[in-house]
C-alpha cells in the first residue's frame, strides 16, 4: 500500500539523508523549528508584569491584620514574552488539529470552531451563575434544550446536567441508584463490573460504598450472560456495563442483561464513553439502561483541552429520575424554563434529590458548544456520525488485521474502535515500542494496554472526522510499524527519534518526585 | 454535513474493502428491534453554520451580560479583566485539541505548562505541592475532606459556618455515601468570624476542620488560631479560598499552617461562564501527604538523552491503575482552565498580582464606605478583601430582583444562598473588582436608596 504523501517526500529518502539527525549540534539546543523553552521561573523575575495596573498608595487597609508580608515568588513576563513562551510550548504538543488522534475510548474528533465562537458570546461567557433568574433565561434555555436532545437521543426519562466530567457523571448515576435502593429500604452491597471496564467504574463504585466484583467475559469479548445471571441476587445493587464495550464490540445481550438485573431488583448503569458509535442509531433506553453518563467532550466534540474540562451529564430512567441531584432546569407548560434548586424543589415535585454534585449548574461552556454541535448535525447528521465512525474503524480493522492480531476480529464487525494485541510481535518488542514508532511517523498512538483483558492491547478509534485519504496514510504507517515489530526491528526500542523528547524516565519521576519548581540558587 | 469528510464514493470503496454490502452489515450485532430505521422523529435535521449561530445568538441575547450592567456579584465566582492574550493562547489548536498527556514525548507543551501551573499554585497557596487541577472549588473541597479522612483515619468533619453553602452541600452530599459525620453550622451575622465557636466543635474524633478564607461573608478569619486548635486535637486544617486574587494581599493559607489548601481558580483567567467550566485548585503544605492526594500530578524527569522533560507521575494513586483502591475516581482535570490561569498569572507576575489585589481592596473600601451611607444599610464586616456583606432592613433577595429589573446586578443575597434562614434574609454580598467603575458604585448606592425608601 502506498502512503498518499504528496509533500515531495519519497520513501527512499532515509533519515540520514534528511540532515535532521546527522547535522551538527546547535549552540541553542534548538533544531530549526523545534525550539527548546525554559520554565517561566527561569525566564523571569517577580518584578516584571505584562499587565498595566495602577500602583495604589498604601494606606490603612481592612484586611483584619492578615496582610501578606512574605514574597510569593511568582514570575511575571511582558506580553510579547508571554505569547512567545506559550506559543513555543504549544509546538511541542500533538493535537487533533495536527492529525489523526486514534486514542480508543477517547473519541478525539474534530472540534468545530463555530462552537468556540458561540461559547464566547458575552451572553454565555460573561454571565454569573447566581444572577437573578430573570436575567439568565437564555442560559437556562440552553441547558434545557441540550437536556431534551440528550433525553431524546438516549430514549431516557430525565437527565442530571451538573456533573463536571465522565467520572463525576458515573458517580452521580451510582449515587442515584444508591438513593433509590435506600428509599425502598433495600440497601445492597455489591456492584458488578466487567474486567474490561474503564478504571473509573470500580473506583466510582468503591467510592459510593459498594464492594466491586468482576463479571467474566466470554470467548468473543462480551459479558458472559449466564455467569452474570448466576451471580445476580439480593445483594447486587447494580451492574456497570460499557456498551459498546472497550473491546470495541456491541453487547448483543444488553436487553437480556437488563431484564435479568431488573428481575433481581438491581439497576443497570451504562458507561456512555462509547456513545459515539451508536448516537442517533440506537437508544440505550430501549435496552433497559437505568443511568448512563454522556461525555460531552467525546461524542459531542467539546475540546479535550490537554485533559479537561470535561462534562458528564447523566441520563436517567423513570425509576431513578426522582433522585437526580440539584440544581436542574425544568420547562413549565407556559414555555418558561426554571432553575430548580433546594428552595423550589418541592414545587417541581423533586424532594428526593440525593443532594448536590457541584457548586453551580454544571459546565455551561461545554453545554453551549455541545448544543451547537448537535444543532449543526441534527438527527440525520448524528446518525451519520455513528455510521462513519463505525465504518472508519472497520476499515482500519480489515486493512491491518493480516499484520496486527485482532483478538475479536473473527467474531464480527467492530463498532467505532478496533482492538489489536501484540501477538505476532517478535520477541522483545512490545506495544509500547510500536506506539513510540508511530510517534515518529507523525501520529499520536492509540490507547495502549487497555482494555486489560487483551495482552499488549492497542485500541484504535479513528472517529468520523477523518477522510479516507487520511485513513489510508495512517494505515500505511500502522502497517509499516507492525511489519517492523513482527520482523524484530530492535531500533523500535529507542523510538521515538524525532519527537521533541526521546523516551522519558517515568521511574525516576515517581521515585524522586519533583512536582514544583524550586530555585537552585536557594537550595 | 460540513464536519464529515467521507463522500459516498469513499463509503462504497471502504465497505468493499471491509467486505460488507451496506453500513447495516456493520451493526449486525445490534438486535434488529433496537435499531432505529431512520433519524429520530421529532428532532430537527442538520443546520448551516449561519443558522446555528443565529439560533444561539438569540438565546445569548436573553441573558444580561455582566459587562452590560452595574455588576456586584461574587459569592464564589468573580469577574476580573482577562487579558486578550489568555484567550488567544487557549485557542491555539495544539493546546485546545490535545488530549491528556499520556504520550509525554509529544505532549511536552501541556506537561511543562502543568508543571509551571502546579508551581504557581503551590507558591500562591504557600504549599509544597499542588496538583494539576480538579473540576472546581466545591469538588476540590470534598476531595480534601476525603483525603483528610485517609490521612487521619477519622470520620468526623467540622465545617465552618461561613463555608460557601454550596461547598458545604457538596460535602454533605458526598458524606452521606461515605458515612462521614458532618458537623456544620450556619454563618452568624457578626463583623468577625466566630473562631471560638468553631474551635469548640473540634474534638479527638475530628479528621479535619474546613475554613473558608476569606469566608462566605467576605470576612478574613485568623487561620493561625484555628490551625493551632485543630492540630492540638490531631485534626487537619483545610483552608478553602474562592478568590485567588485576595492572596496577592493577604497571607497564604499554607504560611499560616493550613495542611490542605483548596479553592476555586476561576477568578484568574477563566471568566464567569455561568458557573463552569471552572478550575479546582488543590495543594498540600507537607510533601509527605503527596501520595494521599487525588488527581493528576505532573513531575520533572529526564529523557534518554538526558534532556529535562515532564511526565504525569505517581499515577499508582489513580483509578486507571488502582481501580477500586484509587484515592479518587477522578479522571480528567480542568486542563484548559489551568492553562488560562497560568497564562494570566504569568502576565500578572507577583508585581501585577499585588497591584491587582491592592486596587480591588481599595475600590471595595470605597464602595463599603459609600454604601454604608445609604439609610437602612450597614456594612457587617470588620475585615474584608473585595467582597463584604451589607445588612439591609428588609428582604435583600427582593431588592436584588427589583434592582435587576432596573438593570442593576446588585450582588448575591444571603436569601438566595440560604433560602430557609429567616435570620439571614437581610444579608447582601457585594463584590467589587477592578472591573467595577466608580460611577457604578454610585449607581448601586442610589438604586439601593431608592429601593429602601
Amino acid at each position: 500500500m502506498n502512503a498518499p504523501n504528496k509533500s515531495g517526500w519519497k520513501p527512499e529518502m532515509t533519515a540520514a539523508d534528511d540532515g535532521m539527525h546527522s547535522g551538527p549540534q546547535t549552540v541553542t539546543g534548538n533544531r530549526a523549528l523545534m525550539l527548546e523553552e525554559p520554565l517561566i521561573f527561569e525566564l523571569a523575575g517577580t518584578d516584571t508584569t505584562g499587565v498595566d495596573l495602577p500602583e495604589i498608595e498604601g494606606g490603612p487597609n481592612r484586611l483584619g491584620g492578615m496582610e501578606r508580608t512574605a514574597p510569593i515568588g511568582l514570575p511575571g513576563l511582558s506580553e510579547p514574552e508571554t505569547v512567545r513562551h506559550y506559543t513555543r510550548l504549544s509546538r511541542q504538543n500533538y493535537a487533533i488539529d495536527l492529525g489523526l488522534f486514534p486514542l480508543g475510548s477517547c473519541t478525539m474528533k474534530h472540534n468545530p470552531r463555530l462552537n468556540e465562537k458561540i461559547a464566547r458570546m458575552p451572553g454565555f461567557a460573561d454571565v454569573h451563575p447566581l444572577q437573578p433568574v430573570s436575567t439568565v433565561r437564555g442560559a437556562l434555555e440552553v441547558i434545557n434544550e441540550l437536556a431534551f436532545w440528550l433525553i431524546d437521543l438516549t430514549g431516557m426519562h430525565g437527565v442530571a446536567m451538573s456533573p463536571k466530567a465522565g467520572a463525576h457523571g458515573e458517580l452521580c448515576g451510582i449515587l442515584c441508584i444508591r438513593a433509590a435502593l435506600e428509599a425502598r429500604g433495600d440497601p445492597r452491597e455489591v456492584i458488578l463490573v466487567p474486567e474490561s471496564a474503564h478504571g473509573t467504574n470500580p473506583a466510582t463504585a468503591a467510592f459510593a460504598g459498594y464492594r466491586v466484583e468482576n463479571i467474566p467475559a466470554n470467548a468473543d469479548g462480551r459479558v458472559d450472560l449466564e455467569a452474570l445471571k448466576a451471580r445476580l441476587g439480593p445483594d447486587v445493587a447494580a451492574v456497570m456495563i460499557t456498551n459498546p464495550n472497550t473491546c470495541g464490540l456491541f453487547e448483543r445481550d444488553m436487553k437480556a442483561i437488563s431484564d435479568a438485573v431488573h428481575a433481581a431488583g438491581g439497576f443497570v448503569y451504562c458507561d456512555g464513553a462509547n456513545f459515539n458509535a451508536i448516537v442517533g442509531k440506537i437508544r440505550p433506553g430501549d435496552l433497559g439502561v437505568d443511568a448512563m453518563h454522556i461525555n460531552l467532550h467525546k461524542t459531542f466534540s467539546t475540546p479535550h483541552g490537554g485533559g479537561g474540562p470535561g462534562s458528564g451529564p447523566v441520563v436517567l430512567s423513570e425509576a431513578l429520575s426522582p433522585y437526580g441531584p440539584l440544581p436542574f432546569t425544568a420547562r413549565t407548560a407556559d414555555g418558561v424554563v426554571h432553575l430548580v434548586e433546594e428552595e423550589n424543589a418541592a414545587e417541581f415535585d423533586h424532594t428526593q434529590a440525593f443532594g448536590r454534585m457541584t457548586a453551580f449548574h454544571g459546565q455551561m461552556g461545554m453545554f453551549t458548544r455541545a448544543l451547537a454541535y448537535i444543532l449543526s448535525h441534527g438527527a440525520d447528521g448524528l446518525r451519520q456520525v455513528a455510521e462513519d465512525a463505525v465504518l472508519n474503524a472497520n476499515y482500519i480493522l480489515r486493512s491491518v488485521e493480516d499484520l496486527l492480531e485482532a483478538p475479536f476480529g473473527k467474531s464480527g464487525p467492530c463498532m467505532h474502535e478496533a482492538l489489536f494485541s501484540d501477538a505476532g510481535f517478535s520477541e522483545g518488542l512490545s506495544t509500547l515500542d510500536l506506539a513510540k514508532s508511530l510517534v515518529d511517523e507523525g501520529y499520536h498512538p492509540m490507547t495502549m494496554y487497555f482494555p486489560l483483558v487483551v495482552h499488549g492491547a492497542m485500541l484504535v478509534e479513528p472517529t468520523e472526522t477523518e477522510s479516507k485519504a487520511g485513513l489510508d496514510q495512517f494505515i500505511a504507517a500502522l502497517r509499516s510499524v507492525a511489519e517492523r515489530a513482527r520482523a524484530g526491528d530492535v531500533s523500535m526500542k529507542q523510538a521515538p527519534y524525532y519527537a521533541p523528547r526521546r523516551r522519558l524516565d517515568e521511574t525516576l519521576a515517581a521515585r524522586k518526585p519533583v512536582l514544583a519548581w524550586s530555585d537552585p540558587d536557594s537550595a | 454535513m460540513r464536519y464529515l469528510p467521507l463522500t459516498d464514493a469513499d463509503r462504497g470503496a471502504m465497505l468493499a474493502r471491509i467486505g460488507a454490502s451496506s453500513i447495516d452489515d456493520l451493526f449486525v450485532d445490534v438486535p434488529q428491534e433496537a435499531r432505529l430505521s431512520g433519524p429520530i422523529e421529532g428532532l430537527p435535521l442538520h443546520a448551516s453554520e449561519m443558522a446555528v449561530e443565529q439560533h444561539m445568538r438569540r438565546l445569548s441575547k436573553k441573558n444580561l451580560a455582566a459587562a452590560d450592567a452595574p455588576f456586584f456579584l461574587g459569592a464564589g465566582a468573580y469577574r476580573h479583566h482577562v487579558p486578550a492574550t489568555v484567550d488567544h493562547i487557549i485557542q491555539r489548536g495544539e493546546f485546545l485539541t490535545a488530549y491528556t498527556p499520556y504520550q509525554p514525548e509529544i505532549a511536552q507543551g501541556t506537561l511543562q505548562m502543568l508543571f509551571e501551573f502546579q508551581s504557581q499554585v503551590a507558591r500562591l497557596y504557600g504549599c509544597a505541592v499542588a496538583n494539576a487541577s480538579m473540576y472546581d472549588g466545591s469538588t476540590a473541597c470534598w476531595e480534601a475532606v476525603a483525603m483528610a479522612g485517609r490521612v487521619t483515619r477519622r470520620k468526623r468533619v467540622v465545617l465552618s459556618g461561613a463555608l460557601h453553602p454550596h461547598y458545604a452541600e457538596v460535602v454533605r452530599t458526598m458524606a452521606k455515601f461515605t458515612d462521614d459525620e458532618i458537623a456544620d453550622a450556619l454563618p452568624s451575622l457578626q463583623g468577625t468570624p466566630d473562631n471560638a465557636g468553631l474551635i469548640a466543635r473540634i474534638d479527638e474524633e475530628t479528621s479535619c476542620v474546613v475554613v473558608q478564607y476569606p469566608d462566605i461573608l467576605g470576612r478574613i478569619p485568623d487561620l493561625a488560631a484555628i490551625v493551632e486548635a485543630a492540630h492540638a486535637k490531631g485534626a487537619l486544617l483545610i483552608a478553602v479560598n474562592t478568590e485567588p486574587v485576595a492572596l496577592g494581599a493577604i497571607k497564604a493559607p499554607g504560611e499560616l499552617g493550613a495542611d490542605i489548601v483548596v479553592g476555586e481558580g476561576q477568578a484568574i483567567g477563566v471568566g464567569l461562564q455561568f458557573g463552569g467550566p471552572y478550575l479546582g485548585l488543590f495543594a498540600v503544605r507537607d510533601p509527605k501527604h503527596v501520595r494521599q492526594m487525588p488527581g493528576r500530578l505532573c513531575g520533572e524527569t529526564v529523557d534518554a538523552e538526558g534532556k529535562r522533560g515532564f511526565v504525569l507521575t505517581l499515577s499508582t494513586r489513580e483509578q486507571h491503575i488502582r481501580r477500586e483502591k484509587a484515592t479518587s475516581n477522578i479522571c480528567t482535570n480542568s486542563g484548559l482552565c489551568a492553562l488560562a490561569f497560568s497564562v494570566h498569572m504569568t502576565l500578572l507576575g507577583e508585581e501585577g498580582l499585588r497591584r491587582l489585589a491592592s486596587w480591588n481592596h481599595a475600590l471595595a473600601c470605597k464602595a463599603a464606605d459609600r454604601l454604608a451611607r445609604v439609610p437602612g444599610v450597614r456594612v457587617l464586616n470588620d475585615s474584608f478583601f473585595n467582597e463584604f456583606t451589607l445588612v439591609i432592613d428588609g428582604d435583600a433577595r427582593e431588592i436584588v430582583r427589583k434592582l435587576a429589573d432596573d438593570g442593576v446586578l446588585a450582588g448575591v443575597s444571603l436569601g438566595r444562598l440560604y433560602p430557609a434562614e429567616e435570620a439571614l434574609k437581610g444579608g447582601l454580598l457585594v463584590a467589587v473588582t477592578e472591573t467595577t467603575p466608580e460611577e457604578d458604585i454610585e449607581t448601586l448606592a442610589s438604586a439601593l436608596e431608592g429601593a429602601l425608601s
